[in-house]
């Protein structure tokens, strides 16, 4: 009997924990439809906070920063990630703890203190705040995480997999590209999207280090809170609805791929 | 094979001036004075007795640390649960839950807090409900209490997830062993689930605790322009009053109390787990 009251009590915990974590979402989804500028009564349904939305420029160009950054922040740390994952797994330890040790400061490091460094460095090699600052700052904390995330998909390899490669005449490059790169590509993927997501999410570092106009989704969302702006939720909304389709196709994928290959071996 | 190692340079040298330099350069603003040149830095340890010897900053570093331990005890206190549900459910329920409490993360952390602004506000949803009862309205918005619901939400799934990881490692083999052994429920738990999950428990601390101590966005947003933590004093410096050598200072403390919790931390777990392997 007690078992059982546990069981729901557990039950009813968890709903609530989940309703604390999705209240803001549905409130901002709710509200980006309501007719009215209030942000307490839905007084109606109207796009007209889309239709703001869309009109506006400050929105509009910033959500062209949040994604052009955040794509040429991934394409660039990845690679520069995964060239470096290679050579360190073919090097010294020592070369491979320096590496480490530069690569946990932004990690373990609070945002704020990367952020300062980096604004003060900006500052004192006298480079142009904007784009230029915020796609160098983004691939700076991105491809610790890339390196992260391909060096155990490398320590599992065969190390005489590249001899092979070599010996069977491929070049060092071809060997990388053709031999070495397809047996790391599930660290690839997933280094590249961490940099993706922390890019696209990042607020604190962006903040410090920006100018001249250029400012991500977030900046905006920081400097127009003294206003109230449903059309704040209207592209909440839109950024919700595409990352959450994201998240379930890169979930649901696999699952069908599975099915599909237990299909054919049959 | 050494050839390869070639590949990391240019890394090397990135990483040396991307990451060391401005960690060096906080350092060096920390301990000159203010409005140096390039080439005559007067060091001096001013700053820092600037930071200890006024009642205010001192004031705004006791609240920063409160702040930031209350939330972590929140954090635990609801996390651990949670996080022992999802780890007893049936694997496919389990598979969900995760991905339900890590999908509101991925999701613009500012978007979701300026949420939070609506719902506390005097006339939110919160309030109305709460009129129904009689009660309210309840200023909740502009206070350490909106602070401390904005930081455990942002900062809980990262708690909920640690704890899940170290449980669900868990060899359930050692329950059925405790049983056999004649221990209850609550002992079985007490004495061998608990310990097993300080590991998680450990890294979850770190992963809120950080983040609570050195955010200034959810203070701006939910605490409102007069609620100032050690964070945004950091910003004011760099941002509004461009005192950088006094900022680089305030952020050094920051990053030494935050250094020495960890230690402290890591300390206590090894004292209930001296074989815990980390």
């Amino acid at each position: 009997m007690s078992a059982k009251i546990a069981k729901h009590l557990g039950r009813v915990f968890l709903i609530l924990m989940l309703l604390f974590f999705y209240l803001p979402i549905i409130y901002t989804v709710v509200f980006s439809f309501n007719s009215s500028k209030s942000l307490s009564h839905f007084e109606g349904f109207s796009l007209q906070w889309y239709d703001r939305m869309i009109k506006s420029h400050d929105m509009l160009s910033s959500v062209f920063y949040t994604v052009s950054i955040a794509v040429c922040a991934t394409i660039i740390s990845t690679i520069v990630g995964t060239i470096t994952a290679i050579g360190l797994s073919k090097s010294r330890k020592i070369l491979r703890t320096v590496v480490k040790q530069l690569d946990d400061l932004p990690i373990m490091n609070p945002d704020i203190v990367t952020a300062i460094g980096l604004l003060m460095f900006f500052s004192a090699i006298a480079v142009k705040k904007g784009f230029m600052t915020v796609l160098l700052a983004h691939v700076m904390f991105c491809v610790p995480y890339v390196i992260l995330s391909i060096m155990p998909k490398l320590r599992s390899l065969d190390p005489n997999l590249l001899d092979a490669a070599l010996d069977l005449g491929c070049t060092p490059m071809q060997a990388i590209v053709r031999v070495i790169v397809p047996q790391i590509s599930t660290g690839i993927i997933s280094g590249a999207l961490i940099s993706f997501t922390m890019s696209f999410d990042d607020f604190v570092i962006s903040y410090f280090v920006t100018g001249n106009g250029v400012n991500n989704i977030s900046i905006m969302v920081y400097t127009m809170a003294k206003r109230i702006n449903p059309s704040i939720n209207a592209l909440s909304t839109l950024i919700i609805i595409l990352i959450t389709a994201v998240l379930i196709l890169v979930n649901i994928i696999p699952v069908i791929g599975d099915r599909m290959m237990k299909r054919r071996k049959k | 094979m050494k050839r390869f190692s070639v590949l990391v340079y240019p890394y090397l040298i990135w990483a040396l001036v991307m990451i060391a330099v401005p960690m060096l350069m906080i350092l060096l603003y920390a301990f000159t004075k203010d409005g140096n040149g390039v080439r005559d830095f007067i060091f001096t340890l001013d700053n820092f007795s600037k930071f200890f010897s006024d009642p205010v900053f001192l004031e705004v570093l006791k609240r920063s640390l409160y702040i930031a331990v209350v939330t972590t005890v929140i954090c635990v206190i609801l996390g651990y649960p949670a996080a022992y549900l999802i780890a007893k459910a049936k694997p496919r329920a389990s598979a969900t839950l995760v991905l339900a409490i890590t999908l509101p993360t991925w999701i613009n952390m500012l978007v979701r807090t300026y949420a939070w602004r609506s719902i506390l506000q005097s006339n939110g949803i919160i309030n109305h409900i709460l009129s129904m009862f009689g009660i309210g309205p309840v200023k909740m918005l502009e206070t350490s209490f909106a602070v401390i619901l904005g930081m455990v939400y942002n900062f809980i799934p990262f708690m909920i997830l640690q704890i899940y990881n170290s449980l669900a490692k868990m060899d359930e083999s050692y329950l059925t062993a405790a049983a056999d052994l004649g221990a209850n429920k609550v002992q079985a738990f007490l004495k061998v689930t608990l310990p097993l999950s300080v590991p998680g428990i450990v890294s979850g601390i770190t992963l809120v605790f950080l983040p609570a101590v050195s955010s200034f966005f959810i203070p701006k947003l939910l605490g409102g322009g007069q609620y100032v933590l050690i964070g945004n004093v950091i910003e004011n410096q760099f941002l509004t009053a461009g005192n950088w050598n006094f900022g680089s200072a305030i952020s050094l403390i920051m990053a030494i109390i935050i250094i020495i919790s960890m230690q402290v931390t890591r300390y206590i777990d090894n004292r209930i787990n001296p074989e815990g392997g980390n």
